[in-house]
């Protein structure tokens, strides 16, 4: 099992060093920092000293690979590519625009965003599960043909549209929570029902039908049938047989998305002003900071991968005709 | 008569492109027993044929806004013509009076009157707070307010009953041409159509083709006098912006993933086919890109293109130009992160192809490997594109509202879904609250994923071997 996880783990890091690769290409390559420096400059500041010391200060004068002036090892570290994208590596993220540390940042952000996401997972997976399965259990009835229709009208719904109406319909005609805000402590829970269930909403159209189809397909296997032929009843065959094992690949599929639940979401913490990664992102986006879009893909895709590899571990955990290779 | 000029923006190009793709792959799918028999069960599927009907009406509002010219300026006779700088749609020329008659601000749908209280001239009273009337929403009536309802309501019937018409015209002319492929004398096309014995979901095209007559008929006639969607912040109808917004969405939905699907079906099966390093290359390669997060590497895709756009002026000679290349931007990168998904189906689809006998068969003769690509083993894989294809449109018109909002979507000088909710949102919190402008970009939105989607799954259905 550990020497199992170990190489799991092994393969994972030429990914990583793939995925710094292609982030430094688009952010040094594409474009020369002095690109970088006119658009964060404006057009009428831009002038060959002002770039020179919006480059300087932000470490990006350096050479991108190779530093021949310097001596020694540090003609590969004193350079662009191991200043800003090796050192990612080792959690260290430079300076936001603003110049607060990025990786203190985002441990700080990193609560909130939890506090929301986690549990619209958990609560999600509650409702879509069960609504699945009841869809199942009365399948090829009027009740799986509306509930079919409304999980395709829900999905064709733009997410946009589940938290503006439902902010404008709760918070501002109702008055029953804050609009937005987020507060600490055992307050806050004001501020998180109503981005928590807008989350569930959301989610429900497309993961039931889901989760529905994976429903469908286990009731026609043979075990079904031999467990009717025992003289099961319907209600033992499904909650018994059914459910159990259509529960591996479900299981097996959301533990992908675990880690990145700690990434957050961008549209509901904007919308709902909750000091997460998620608005973070977007902040950073529209400031146009480069070094924390940056920071966000690199653990983007650590979690990612990290997801992966629980996803694999589940797998032998929950089947056990799987073993470890 | 002006002269003008054709303008070919390049998504025109590409949309034209896949307009010429989509009519070549359907004389091939003519020849292909399989495809044909596999489309005849999309033709047979009600909801599908349905949905069919309503996208045909959106994909013919976005090619109308696919052709690009500008009009010529008035100059002395000897001059050169010069154009005018703004580039139109022949769209644009068919909903003249909803793009040029601007109000001042926000006006409720039908309203004659102007959101907002001004201070109006009164002769013989003086200035008077008041809501002024609008300029041009309900200017006909000339001041009569109160008769602006029944106004309203005679148009709609006129239009309702206009529309009727014109759709018992369209489903006599079905009618008659079911009637005449059937080899019975005896049976009615119309009730064929009625009883649904006609192998095509005539039934269904028919049904939703008059629902479609009776909503949209009244509607474009009292566009031409009413603000049938309000006006917006600047006065601009709301109506002519949703139409505007169609093109943006079907490019997005459309246009990605013909940027996609080339690389996508080349790389799957070229690594499915010839496994070994050529494969672990492949994987890698997709692998990596899968694994940033989506909305991530298109952020951090977009931010850089936005600095190459910024930094290049010189290179676009109108604001079109450079919001349309914005586009077709946006579009590349979305390929670029999308891809991935559909090039793993088909290399593990390759894997399984290359060990039947069939294809072993190939090798034994010494056919070349491309041959047996190109002739044993894409045409297998067709269906996978092809489901693809359908399932990913609708996603793409959503996400694009939501990369717009976050700030990385189309130029924001672009109408689409995405700027339309963008620049209405806040709009929530006046009092009386303006909803107009939301309600109608979602609306539309809604019926357009939905079509998409009940579409997709008719296709798939039909495709999908595991589902028959």
């Amino acid at each position: 099992m550990l020497a199992y996880i170990v190489r799991r783990l092994l393969y994972a890091l030429p990914i990583l060093i793939g995925v710094n690769l292609l982030t430094f290409a688009l952010f040094f390559v594409v474009n020369t920092p002095d690109d970088m420096a006119r658009m964060q400059l404006g057009v009428k500041r831009v002038t060959p000293e002002a770039i020179a010391k919006w480059k300087a200060e932000r470490g990006y004068d350096k050479p991108l690979f190779v530093n021949s002036a310097a001596a020694g090892l540090s003609t590969v570290t004193d350079t662009i590519f191991f200043e800003k994208s090796a050192r990612l590596f080792v959690g260290d993220f430079g300076r936001a625009e603003d110049g607060r540390d990025i990786a203190r940042e985002i441990g700080a952000r990193m609560g909130p965003s939890l506090a929301i996401a986690l549990p619209t997972f958990v609560l999600g997976l509650f409702v879509t599960v069960s609504f699945a399965l009841m869809l199942a259990f009365f399948r090829a009835s009027a009740l799986d043909f509306w509930g079919v229709v409304l999980c395709v009208a829900m999905m064709s719904v733009s997410g946009l549209f589940y938290i503006i109406g439902g902010q404008y319909l709760v918070a501002k005609l109702w008055r029953l929570v804050p609009i937005s805000g987020f507060g600490e402590g055992v307050d806050a829970w004001r501020f998180l029902v109503l981005p928590v269930v807008i989350g569930v909403i959301g989610g429900i159209g497309s993961s039931t039908r889901w989760y529905r189809t994976i429903f469908l397909e286990e009731v026609g296997k043979d075990y079904v049938r031999t467990a009717r032929a025992k003289g099961l009843p319907e209600t033992a065959v499904f909650f018994g047989h059914v459910l159990r094992n259509a529960l591996i690949p479900i299981l097996t599929g959301v533990v992908v998305v675990i880690p990145l639940l700690f990434m957050g979401s961008l549209l509901t913490e904007s919308f709902f002003g909750i000091p997460g990664l998620g608005s973070y992102t977007i902040d950073a986006i529209n400031a146009q900071d480069f070094a924390v879009v940056r920071a966000m893909v690199f653990i983007g895709s650590v979690l990612y991968i990290a997801g992966l590899i629980l996803t694999d571990i589940s797998y032998t955990l929950v089947d056990p005709r799987i073993r470890f290779q | 008569m002006t002269g003008f000029q054709i303008v070919v923006l390049w998504s025109d190009v590409l949309v034209w492109l896949l307009v010429a793709a989509g009519v070549g792959v359907g004389l091939l799918i003519a020849r292909n027993p399989p495809l044909r028999a596999a489309w005849r069960r999309v033709g047979a599927s009600r909801a599908g044929m349905a949905s069919a009907t309503v996208l045909a009406a959106f994909v013919a509002v976005g090619l109308l806004d696919s052709l690009h010219y500008r009009v010529a300026l008035d100059g002395a006779p000897g001059q050169k013509t010069r154009y005018a700088v703004e580039v139109l749609s022949v769209l644009d020329a068919l909903a003249t009076p909803l793009r040029t008659r601007n109000e001042k601000t926000y006006s409720a749908p039908f309203a004659t009157r102007l959101y907002a209280k001004e201070t109006v001239d009164v002769p013989g009273v003086g200035a008077v707070r008041d809501y002024p009337p609008l300029k041009h929403g309900g200017s006909h009536l000339a001041g009569r307010d109160d008769e602006a309802a029944a106004d309203v309501a005679f148009r709609a019937f006129r239009g309702a009953v206009i529309g009727f018409l014109a759709w018992m015209a369209i489903a006599a002319l079905v009618a008659a041409a079911v009637r005449a492929g059937d080899s019975a004398v005896d049976a009615a096309g119309w009730r064929k159509i009625w009883r649904r014995e006609t192998v095509f979901a005539w039934d269904a095209v028919l049904a939703t083709l008059l629902a479609m007559l009776l909503a949209g008929v009244p509607l474009l006639l009292l566009a031409a006098d009413y603000h049938v969607f309000g006006t917006d912040k600047v006065g601009q109808d709301v109506f002519y912006q949703v139409l505007k917004s169609v093109r943006t969405g079907l490019i997005i939905g459309l246009v990605t993933t013909l940027v996609m699907l080339p690389v996508a079906v080349l790389l799957g099966i070229v690594a499915g086919y010839f496994r070994g390093w050529v494969d672990d290359v492949i994987q890698y390669v997709y692998t990596v890109l899968n694994s940033i997060p989506g909305v991530l590497l298109i952020a951090a895709a977009v931010l850089m293109m936005q600095v190459v756009i910024d930094t290049h002026p010189q290179w676009f000679a109108t604001a079109a130009e450079r919001a349309d290349l914005r586009l077709l931007a946006l579009c590349f990168i979305l390929g670029v992160t999308s891809w991935t998904g559909l090039c793993r189906l088909l290399r593990g689809e390759t894997l399984k192809l290359r060990e039947l006998e069939y294809i072993q068969a190939a090798q034994a003769f010494g056919v070349s490997s491309w041959r047996i690509i190109v002739r044993h083993i894409l045409p297998n894989l067709m269906h996978i594109v092809i489901i693809a294809l359908v399932m990913d449109f609708s996603g793409l018109v959503l996400a694009e509202a939501v990369l717009s909002y976050v700030g990385i979507g189309v130029d924001p000088t672009m109408t689409s879904f995405g700027t339309m909710i963008n620049n209405a949102r806040m709009e929530l919190g006046r009092e009386p609250v303006v909803w107009w402008s939301l309600a109608a970009a979602f609306a539309a939105m809604f019926v357009l994923v939905l079509a998409a989607n009940l579409f997709a799954d008719a296709v798939r259905d039909a495709f999908d071997p595991r589902a028959a």
